[in-house]
Parts: structure tokens; C-alpha cells; sequence
């Protein structure tokens, strides 16, 4: 019995570690294909299979009139909004959020509970109904194919999720931290500041993490709300998928856009593993 | 240096947090502040410390206004029964943390948290981590960071309830001897509690609370042997007083058709008339010729026993001094130290005491 539950219990693992890590090979194995290796039948092992060539990723850095794909300015913009979009909303999100938990807000039926739940709404709405709006009040203001625009729709898109993470991991915290700081002579903000924001840090890198991982792998407002002036990385991979699809390219690409959010979860895992982020307050 | 509290009130939602209390502090003495779960203590030291302004009412500490002073400003010191303290410094920083707030000099900071440390008996932890310490020794530190600061007022609130009995009972002495070495130099010290054992233990002065209200400001001996009313005298006992319905008449208490004995003589000058008796569990013990009761639970506590007994309507708890067994529904004898006898009026107050004779 013992030995059948391993057995299976080991083949339900591999199974599942095929089928996560299979098309990330397949992605890298593309990645150093040519026209020729691509078309060719299924082949999957460089040296063996096929001969390997970098030059899906020299296209990369190439521009379209070099024979390219130009997704140096369309990355650089996804990590210039998303990182900004994530910044703001962090702090933002994590001010609204110390509020919410420590202070009652009374305004008619209106409590704590129902601004925390409007911030939360913003996400549970189809993205199709703020679509819309978000076009006409970018247009109003000219913001419509710029960076900024989209850094502010994201902050909207990002700031729920800072928000719904950091209320609830202030209202773990202790509300004696913040009196025991006041009472050791701190003004409310520095009680905020000295005390209260560093024993946050696990739940900003949690919240953090997720606003860049949403920000980082929007495609529908980013499609929407731009044209020609501006570009972000998922609208550029998704663009490559033309009538002669460059695969090797369009892998290189992806991967590309995948090495971010794996650096971000690495480095989070390392925060995880030196317990940081459990067992902070007693 | 004396701070008085002047008819503070706080009722935000329908019942009263704090319900009228007025009282006056001394400095170089210990408060204790007793009363059950939900009393208003807490309530009462966070007033103090300005993290919960009253609706109406003063506070002023020598003449001055001290409700108007922030929070920060507050030469306050406060010590909670959660071990609070900055998981994210060491302990020497948690300790060092309220005298940098007052940007002292380093060597001055050293010295004074090296002190309170050693006071607290953590020599050699300054480099920990808070979570690397246990429950006790984390309590410490936060006591320590309330000695450092030399406040004015010292305000601890049950710092005693989440610890283990031995440890409670160990640091029990040692805050006692801290707190009277601190007491006699310049501070007001503040305990709340809701063990009796423990308030008594600390002595100095005893606040009853309950539902908001000071029941009774007085010595700890003198709560102890004149509880001012029915209520106090079952918030600072344990087991509570006995208290029993009756009557005095033809110099007899009569509590029931079988239980009446001779009116004890500090009780001689009360008048005939209906009263509630109270008598504490080690006044009530077992000997041949006593009043017939029931068992109806026998606990044993260390080396000694609680007797749950009844007879008709009478019910009692009685303590005896050793470790015996009983049956539950078992008749025993038991007999009544009328001389420690309590008479309260039907409503609750004292009327007489074998230590005060009639109020």
C-alpha cells in the first residue's frame, strides 16, 4: 500500500513537472531554431535534432527594418509602467490600507468594511466595463498612447490589490505596536514610519509581488488604450503572430518576458527562505 | 507630584467604558486597579496614557491639564499583558527605543538601557532577537523599556496574565521589589489586575472597578477587611465572598429554617431587618455539630480543597486547608466563623465588619 501511494504519489509529481516545465523547453529549444529547423518537422534537441542559431534572439535587438522584431522599447516600457504603476500603488495602497485598519470612517451607512470592499470592487468588475471609461477620460486629457496614461489606469488596476493585501496584514498587527510606539514619544507618523512600516515589509513584498505580476502580464488595457506611439511587451509578443510567424523569434521573445516575474520570484522565495515574512510579530 | 481624575466618562456605545471616576494619585506610591474582564480598566490606563480621550471629565497632574497633552508628550510608561514589543529591533534597541526618541546622548542611552537590563535580569541579551525569546523574557523587555524611561507615571496592564503559573509567580516578586524600589523614588506606578491574590500581594493602594465605576479607593488592608459593598467584596476575593440572604431578629441571623446562629458581637448594634451576609470560603470549615450540607463539587487546588456545598437555597464554597476527598450528594457538617461575618444592606453596602464594626 506503502509503495503504490509512493509510486503514484511520484508519478503525479512528474506528470505535473511535464507539464509546467514542457513548454518552457519547448520555448527555450525554439528559441535556437532557424526558419529551416522550425519548418522541418518536430524537432527538439539542439545538436542533435538541429543545428542551434541565435538568431531569434539577435532579432530581438534588431529593428523591424533590420529584419527584427523591436521589443527592446516595448520591454523597457513594461518594466517603466509596471515598476511605476506597482511603486505607486504600493505606497499608496499601503497609506489607504493603515487607515482603513486603524481609524473608523463613518460617513451616512458608509464603514471601513464598505470602502475596503468599493477598493476590491474595482477588480471584481469585467476589465470590458472600465475599458471604456478609462478610453474617453484618457482621451479628455491627452493621455491616450502615452505612458502616463497607462501608469495611472494600472495604479486603478493595482492599488485594490495593495489595498485588500495590506488591510489585512495590519489588522494582524497589533494596534498595541502603534499605542506602545506613541506612548515611547513617537508622533502618529513616525509611530507609522519607525514602527508600523517596518514590521510591514513581508506583506509589501507579498503585495508588491502580485501588483507586478498583474501590471507585468495585463494585455487588454495596454492593447486598448495604445496605438503607435506606445507599446508595451505583451501587445509587441502578441503582434509578432503575423501570417509567417517567426517562432523562433516569438519564443525568444516570451521567454523574454517570462525572465522578469522568475527574477521577482526568486528573489521573494530568498526573502521567504530567511523567514521574514512569518513569525514577525509575536 | 499627584494626579487626579475628576469625574472622567467615556460611554461610546450603549454601556459606560468609564462611568464617573474620579480619583486622586500619589506619587512614590503603587494602584492597584482591580476588577473583571471588561471593568474599564484598560480602558482607565489607556485615559491615562491619552491613547482614549474621555467625553467629559479632567485629568491633571500636579494642577495641569494632562488631557490636553498628546500621547508623545506624556511622560507615560506602559506595559501590556501581550508581550508588545519591536519584533524588527534587537533587544537592546526595543529598550534604547523610547530614550533616542528623546534624542539622548549615546553613552547616556548605554548606560541607562545596560541598567534597566540588568534590573530586568536579561544581562547578555542585548544582542537578540525578540522572536528569539520566550514568553517571559519577552515581557521583560518591555518592561525594561518602561523602567528606562524614568516616566512619571508607570502604567501596567495585567502584565502577569499570559504567563505560566511559575513564571507569573517568579516575576510577581520581582516586579513587586522593582516597582517598590521605583515607587519610593519619583513615579506614580499603576497596575491593573484581576487576581486578588495578586493585588493584595502588591499592596499599596487598590482601585475597585467594575462596569466602568471606582467601587472603592482605599489600602489594600482595607479593602481587604471593609469591602465597602457586595460587589467588592466578590471582585477582591477568591473564591468570592460567600454572601447568603437573612434576616436579624431576636439577636439571631437566620438564614434558613435550619440555619440560624447567635449574632456574632460586631454585628450586635444592626437592627432587625433583612440583610445580605457574606462570609469567606476560610471562615467556613468542616466539624461535627455544624449545619447540614450537600456536596455538590470538592476541587483540589495544590494542597488545598474547595467544597462546593448547598443546603435548601444556601450555596457556598468553603476552603479547607488540606487535600481531602468527598462524594459528590455526600451530607457533611459544616460549620460558620461568625465572628468574621459580613453584613451588607440589601442593596449591597457594608453595614458590618469584623474589623470595622457598623458602617
Amino acid at each position: 500500500m506503502g509503495l503504490l501511494y509512493s509510486t503514484l504519489k511520484y508519478l503525479a509529481v512528474t506528470l505535473w513537472s511535464v507539464f509546467v516545465i514542457a513548454p518552457f523547453l519547448w520555448a527555450i529549444s525554439t528559441s535556437f531554431k532557424d526558419f529551416q529547423s522550425v519548418t522541418n518537422g518536430a524537432t527538439y534537441i539542439p545538436w542533435v535534432d538541429f543545428e542551434p542559431t541565435l538568431e531569434g534572439w539577435r532579432a530581438l535587438w534588431k529593428s523591424p527594418a533590420q529584419g527584427g522584431v523591436a521589443i527592446v522599447e516595448p520591454f523597457f516600457n513594461s518594466v517603466f509602467v509596471t515598476a511605476a504603476g506597482s511603486a505607486i500603488s504600493i505606497v499608496l495602497g499601503t497609506l489607504a490600507a493603515y487607515a482603513l485598519s486603524r481609524f473608523t470612517f463613518k460617513a451616512g451607512p458608509i464603514r471601513n468594511g464598505d470602502i475596503t470592499f468599493f477598493f476590491i470592487s474595482q477588480r471584481i468588475m469585467p476589465p470590458v466595463v472600465l475599458a471604456i471609461p478609462f478610453f474617453i477620460m484618457l482621451g479628455k486629457f491627452s493621455l491616450l498612447d502615452t505612458l502616463m496614461g497607462l501608469i495611472l489606469v494600472y495604479i486603478v488596476l493595482l492599488m485594490p490589490i495593495a489595498v485588500w493585501i495590506m488591510v489585512d496584514f495590519f489588522n494582524k498587527v497589533p494596534r498595541e505596536i502603534d499605542e506602545t510606539a506613541l506612548i515611547d514619544g513617537c508622533n502618529p507618523y513616525q509611530a507609522f514610519y519607525k514602527v508600523v512600516l517596518p514590521n510591514s515589509i513581508p506583506g509589501i513584498v507579498v503585495a508588491g509581488m502580485f501588483c507586478m505580476i498583474f501590471g507585468w502580464t495585463d494585455f487588454f488595457f495596454s492593447f486598448i488604450l495604445t496605438f503607435t506611439e506606445v507599446q508595451l511587451l505583451p501587445v509587441a509578443i502578441v503582434a509578432l503572430n503575423s501570417s509567417i510567424t517567426p517562432w523562433w523569434s516569438l519564443s525568444a521573445a516570451a521567454l523574454v518576458s517570462v525572465a522578469p516575474l522568475v527574477f521577482v520570484a526568486f528573489i521573494v522565495e530568498r526573502f521567504l527562505s530567511k523567514g521574514n515574512l512569518s513569525g514577525a510579530l509575536k | 507630584m499627584s494626579l487626579i481624575a475628576s469625574k472622567l466618562c467615556l460611554k461610546p456605545d450603549t454601556e459606560y467604558h468609564l462611568n464617573d471616576v474620579c480619583f486622586e494619585m500619589s506619587k512614590g506610591e503603587i494602584y492597584t486597579i482591580i476588577g473583571r474582564t471588561l471593568a474599564g480598566k484598560t480602558t482607565l490606563l489607556k485615559t491615562i496614557a491619552g491613547l482614549i480621550a474621555p467625553e467629559s471629565g479632567s485629568l491633571t497632574l500636579d494642577g495641569a491639564d494632562f488631557g490636553r497633552i498628546p500621547v508623545w508628550k506624556r511622560e507615560v510608561a506602559m506595559v501590556y499583558q501581550q508581550f508588545i514589543n519591536y519584533p524588527h529591533l534587537s533587544v537592546y534597541e526595543n529598550v534604547a527605543f523610547p530614550l533616542k526618541q528623546r534624542r539622548m546622548p549615546k553613552v547616556e542611552i548605554r548606560n541607562r538601557v545596560m541598567r534597566a537590563l540588568s534590573q530586568v535580569g536579561l544581562d547578555g541579551f542585548e544582542n537578540r532577537k525578540i522572536q528569539a525569546l520566550s514568553g517571559g523574557q519577552q515581557q521583560r523587555v518591555a518592561l525594561a523599556r518602561s523602567l528606562v524611561k524614568e516616566a512619571n507615571i508607570v502604567l501596567l496592564d495585567e502584565p502577569l496574565v499570559n504567563l505560566d503559573y511559575k513564571l507569573r509567580e517568579q516575576l510577581r516578586e520581582e516586579f513587586r521589589n522593582l516597582f517598590s524600589a521605583k515607587a519610593s523614588e519619583n513615579s506614580i506606578l499603576i497596575y491593573s489586575s484581576t487576581d486578588p491574590v495578586e493585588a493584595m500581594q502588591l499592596g499599596g493602594q487598590i482601585l475597585v472597578m467594575d462596569e466602568g465605576r471606582i467601587l472603592q479607593q482605599a489600602s489594600a488592608k482595607e479593602v481587604y477587611e471593609n469591602p465597602n459593598s457586595t460587589k467588592v467584596s466578590q471582585i477582591t476575593n477568591d473564591p468570592a465572598m460567600n454572601l447568603f440572604e437573612g434576616t436579624v431578629a431576636d439577636g439571631k441571623v437566620i438564614l434558613s429554617a435550619e440555619i440560624h446562629f447567635e449574632l456574632p458581637q460586631h454585628c450586635q448594634a444592626l437592627p432587625q431587618g433583612s440583610y445580605i451576609f457574606g462570609l469567606r470560603a476560610a471562615a467556613i470549615s468542616l466539624a461535627d455539630g455544624g449545619f447540614p450540607f450537600t456536596v455538590e463539587l470538592s476541587e483540589i487546588s495544590g494542597s488545598e480543597t474547595f467544597l462546593h456545598l448547598k443546603h435548601e437555597h444556601v450555596q457556598m464554597v468553603g476552603l479547607l486547608d488540606s487535600v481531602q476527598n468527598f462524594n459528590i450528594g455526600e451530607t457533611v457538617s459544616a460549620q460558620f466563623d461568625t465572628a468574621h461575618l459580613y453584613a451588607f444592606a440589601t442593596d449591597g453596602r457594608l453595614k458590618s465588619s469584623p474589623y470595622g464594626g457598623l458602617k
